[in-house]
């Protein structure tokens, strides 16, 4: 038996707004049609607040928190867009433009890109910063898909589609910082990995051209990660 | 009416963003009395003239070459855009960025050529370690990303600089 849920009352940008105890800010935020801009979220998977373009101002406090792991409070006054937010978004969006090779103009996922139209819905031209330009390879061992690290965010969205959804537990993050890098198995190639189903969620769940279907051609992979998601509410349906 | 000066400059690039300019349709004949293209690859002109008022740099700067002509193209202008994705990130030609430059050369010119096996070094200058885009060496007043920027957009921004407006934001802007 389900215990009834705690309502609890919050202001989203001003607006009264009443929600469920246990909910995250963002899940509040987009149950009241608000829109918050993010890209490491993807509806069923467990969020990590890796890629910070969710961070919202809460009164009471200077610090800007990630709606995506932040439980709301009762009483919680929470602001989602303003120009402080903005700047520090804008600033996240172009720390990914140029930490690898992000050319779009040669991507499979020109044009289905979250990345992408993160960056024209912020009405990014230009960035501030120099591009880093970094040697990364590509991993074409697996039959059916393939591991482009040029266009990588580490989202971890894969990691958790592969951990939370399919249970096989093939992606991990290894190194640290700059040197962060998507491993399958124990930094082993795709191809050879022993635990990878080739179920195909990760490319699924991917917001970039990162994790492709083989054979793809400039534009072509257009990726449902929205098929994640109800799959995630239909395990939920109890018959 | 005092025509507007315009210049188009081709870096490192596949002339593509030209190709997307030229592809304005007939917007082009009313912009065309309006302004007085005098330089780029479309006219005649060898020396890139004084006082010009707009210049659009398609392209990366990939040479020594390329950055005698930004600089130069910097002085001579009020307004200097950055038309394309090569001139705002590097794209394509960027893609070389990782491996060093006599290796590219060996792999291309030696290695991949079927006759004349030898790294050209005649007449064309030499290449910089990295390709580059232009803010990292001039002020640049405007960027129009895209790979081409489209025809709309070019001549929407043409159209508001030839009628005295300078347009910062507002337009539609995508990568790729």
């Amino acid at each position: 038996m389900r215990l009834p849920q705690k309502k609890l009352s919050i202001r989203i940008d001003g607006e009264l707004i009443s929600a469920v105890e246990g909910q995250t800010i963002l899940q509040a935020a987009k149950a009241n049609g608000k829109y918050i801009p993010t890209l490491c979220d993807l509806e069923g998977l467990t969020p990590v607040g890796a890629c910070r373009l969710c961070i919202v101002e809460i009164s009471g406090t200077d610090r800007l928190f990630p709606a995506c792991t932040t439980p709301i409070q009762d009483g919680m006054s929470v602001t989602t867009a303003s120009t402080r937010l903005a700047h520090h978004r804008r600033i996240s969006v172009e720390l990914l433009l140029v930490e690898r090779n992000h050319t779009c103009a040669v991507c499979v996922s020109n044009g289905h890109c979250e990345l992408q139209s993160l960056a024209s819905a912020m009405g990014i031209s230009t960035v501030r910063f120099a591009y880093n330009y970094p040697k990364l390879g590509v991993d074409l061992s697996h039959p059916r898909f393939v591991l482009d690290h040029n266009r990588c965010i580490l989202c971890t969205r894969c990691v958790r589609a592969c951990a939370d959804l399919e249970g096989a537990h093939v992606w991990e993050i290894t190194s640290r910082g700059i040197h962060s890098r998507i491993v399958s198995d124990l930094n082993q190639k795709w191809g050879e990995s022993r635990s990878c189903t080739n179920c195909g969620k990760c490319v699924q769940a991917c917001p970039t051209g990162a994790l492709a279907a083989k054979g793809c051609a400039v534009e072509e992979m257009v990726k449902r990660a929205d098929n994640i998601s109800s799959l995630v509410h239909r395990r939920e349906v109890q018959v | 009416m005092k025509k507007v000066k315009v210049a188009t400059v081709w870096l490192d690039g596949c002339s593509g963003c030209h190709m997307s300019l030229l592809d304005m349709d007939a917007a082009i004949i009313s912009l065309a009395q309006k302004i007085d293209l005098v330089y780029g690859p479309l006219v005649d002109a060898q020396e890139f003239p004084e006082d010009v008022d707009v210049t659009l740099v398609e392209g990366a700067v990939s040479s020594q070459d390329d950055v005698n002509k930004l600089q130069k193209i910097r002085q001579r202008s009020h307004l200097v855009i950055a038309l394309g994705d090569c001139a705002v990130t590097g794209n394509v030609p960027a893609m070389r960025n990782s491996f060093p430059v006599n290796k590219l050369l060996q792999r291309i010119y030696v290695e991949g050529a079927q006759v004349g096996k030898v790294i050209p070094t005649d007449g064309v200058p030499s290449l910089l370690k990295q390709a580059r885009p232009l803010r990292e060496f001039v002020t640049v007043d405007l960027c129009l990303p895209g790979c081409p920027p489209p025809a709309k957009t070019i001549a929407a921004v043409i159209s508001d600089l030839v009628d005295g407006r300078k347009r910062e934001t507002g337009l539609a802007v995508k990568f790729g």
